[in-house]
């Protein structure tokens, strides 16, 4: 009890511990662990650069306004394009990653992005599917039913309702743009 | 090349793509034998991770074969069989100049909170990820590492992620002989955690999750006792009785954004994204561990607020520690530990599927179905 000094006794000795489990205790010193201590001067990377070479640049790279300069390497999937582009480049140009305002523009973006690209697929030879997509054929072929009847899941009582919060603010926020250019365009008429 | 992708929420499949290319001179390619899905992937996968780009290729965790090296690659060759860390990393930057090879500076240009990581979204740096066919590895000297011949690739695989980053998590608890820690969540890595806590001396090990095919995992795989809190009145108060009033030594948690628990922190963070995530795992670990103890945080967050309980934190004189794991620092030592047969990563394994199945892969583990706990995807195979 923690009203007095002594702590609350273990289920098991060491001995009755390193008996049942395998390899009970071998990490016990310290020293023995990989990251301890945090920080350590001494370890062999396998690089044999100080500063690495510059990745060359051959599209203009978005970066966070933290950074001193493009790091050295980078990653050059999905380069920005379109609306999201524009949006994603702003995100990137006038905030940074301290900002709410960075990481709500960039959330907004992967909205606008996704609907760019679910309409631009009607145009491909592959438009998207939701329902192979979705993957939600798993349900008949993994016992959808049966594994959420199981135990005492807690997410059971969410489930029904997440598709709604998932996706409704977004229908609403799209809806709320619909009104405004509608009642823009009665106002210019 | 053929490779999963990301379709904007809760949507993936398989689509081809251009094949990887050398895009710098110690860049390497390399063709994926075995990848994973992690439950990190799900954050994405829900839409949860900011500047996740349609088309993006997910997977973090994988191994295979290298096909083709840039100019100044040094440490392997074209055939190589290789293991790449999560962390992509350069080696020299003054965070990796001191071990701190997760939180790299020279890979990420969209965030300098965050290193560079496969397959994650540009607020990782940008990087296609490994549930493809070909992956680019940039530093192809400094990330990965041939895989021993006696390691077979489905114990190798969970090395790039899941059982060094459950054995990291376990390290960061600063765990002393006798200490009774509470893993919160029994997922891949919160059952290496449990496990990894055992090999420093642990007194009592409790994982607690929700979900019963988990927790009987954590009992048979990581020998220790379980809660299912969906079946206790408040979590809190079961684990101060069961540990004497006292609470946890060390709390981990391995939870991270999309804990369940507690309705409003679910919906506000997991769902509406008001939150980097939703804490209801990392308040539990605030209120269930003991004065002066210590929670470990390696559950993924996003990089917005989430309303932690930061008062309980400090009254209570908490060490909160916290870190992507340094994947590639923790291997010399795990393989040691799978040498010596205290340990079989693919021991977690539930489902192996082909990259054609990439979408029911997601959607089986997202909802949890089929007793999935870890899930292999084989590029190679139809």
């Amino acid at each position: 009890m923690p009203y007095t000094p002594d702590k609350p006794p273990l289920p098991e000795t060491p001995e009755q511990l390193a008996a049942r489990i395998p390899g009970w205790g071998a990490d016990k010193n310290p020293a023995d662990r990989p990251s301890y201590p945090r920080e350590r001067t001494d370890l062999e990377t396998g690089a044999h650069w100080t500063e690495p070479e510059q990745q060359p640049e051959l599209a203009p790279r978005e970066r966070s306004i933290e950074h001193a300069r493009l790091t050295p390497v980078f990653g050059t999937a999905q380069p920005l394009h379109g609306l999201s582009g524009a949006i994603r480049r702003h995100a990137y140009a006038a905030y940074s990653e301290g900002r709410a305002a960075h990481w709500l523009l960039l959330i907004a973006a992967d909205r606008v992005d996704a609907v760019e690209q679910h309409l631009a697929s009607f145009a491909t030879p592959h438009p998207d599917n939701p329902v192979t997509e979705t993957g939600v054929l798993a349900e008949g072929e993994r016992r959808g039913l049966r594994s959420r009847a199981e135990g005492h899941r807690v997410d059971r009582g969410h489930q029904a309702m997440d598709p709604v919060l998932v996706a409704g603010p977004w229908v609403l926020a799209a809806a709320g743009v619909a009104l405004m250019v509608h009642a823009l365009r009665r106002r210019l008429r | 090349m053929r490779a999963m992708v990301y379709r904007g929420p809760y949507k993936v499949r398989v689509e081809e793509k251009p094949d990887p290319r050398i895009e710098h001179p110690n860049d390497a390619v390399v063709r994926v034998t075995c990848a994973a899905i992690c439950g990190s992937d799900l954050h994405l996968y829900h839409g949860m991770m900011p500047d996740t780009r349609v088309g993006h290729t997910f997977g973090h965790e994988f191994v295979g074969v290298v096909e083709q090296v840039g100019s100044s690659v040094r440490n392997l060759t074209v055939g190589d069989r290789v293991m790449v860390p999560f962390n992509i990393f350069c080696g020299t930057c003054f965070f990796c100049a001191r071990g701190l090879w997760s939180n790299c500076h020279n890979v990420n240009p969209n965030a300098t909170a965050v290193g560079g990581i496969y397959g994650y979204s540009h607020t990782a740096g940008g990087y296609d990820g490994g549930q493809a066919e070909l992956v680019r590895v940039p530093f192809a000297d400094v990330g990965p590492s041939k895989i021993p011949d006696w390691l077979p690739d489905e114990d190798a695989v969970l090395l790039t992620d899941a059982c060094s980053t459950g054995y990291f998590g376990a390290q960061l608890g600063d765990i002393a002989e006798g200490d009774v820690v509470v893993v919160l969540g029994a997922g891949p890595v919160g059952l290496f955690a449990a496990r990894s806590a055992w090999l420093m001396g642990a007194g009592r090990v409790i994982v607690v999750d929700h979900v019963d095919y988990r927790l009987e995992k954590a009992r048979t795989f990581a020998f220790a006792e379980t809660v299912n809190f969906a079946e206790v009145d408040d979590l809190v108060v079961h684990l101060k009785k069961a540990t004497g009033y006292l609470g946890a030594d060390v709390v981990i948690d391995a939870v991270g954004a999309e804990a369940d628990g507690n309705l409003t922190q679910h919906v506000t963070g997991a769902k509406l994204k008001l939150q980097g995530g939703s804490p209801v795992a990392l308040n539990w670990a605030v209120d269930s561990v003991r004065k002066g103890g210590t929670v470990s945080v390696m559950g993924a967050y996003g990089p917005i607020f989430s309303a932690v309980k930061l008062g309980d934190a400090v009254n209570k004189g908490l060490t909160i520690r916290t870190n992507q794991a340094p994947v590639k620092r923790q291997w010399p030592r795990l393989l040691e530990h799978i040498r010596n047969g205290y340990l079989k990563p693919s021991d977690i394994v539930t489902h192996r599927i082909p990259l054609d199945d990439i979408a029911e892969g997601y959607h089986m583990f997202s909802a949890k179905l089929d007793g999935c706990v870890k899930t292999l995807v084989l590029p190679g195979q139809d």
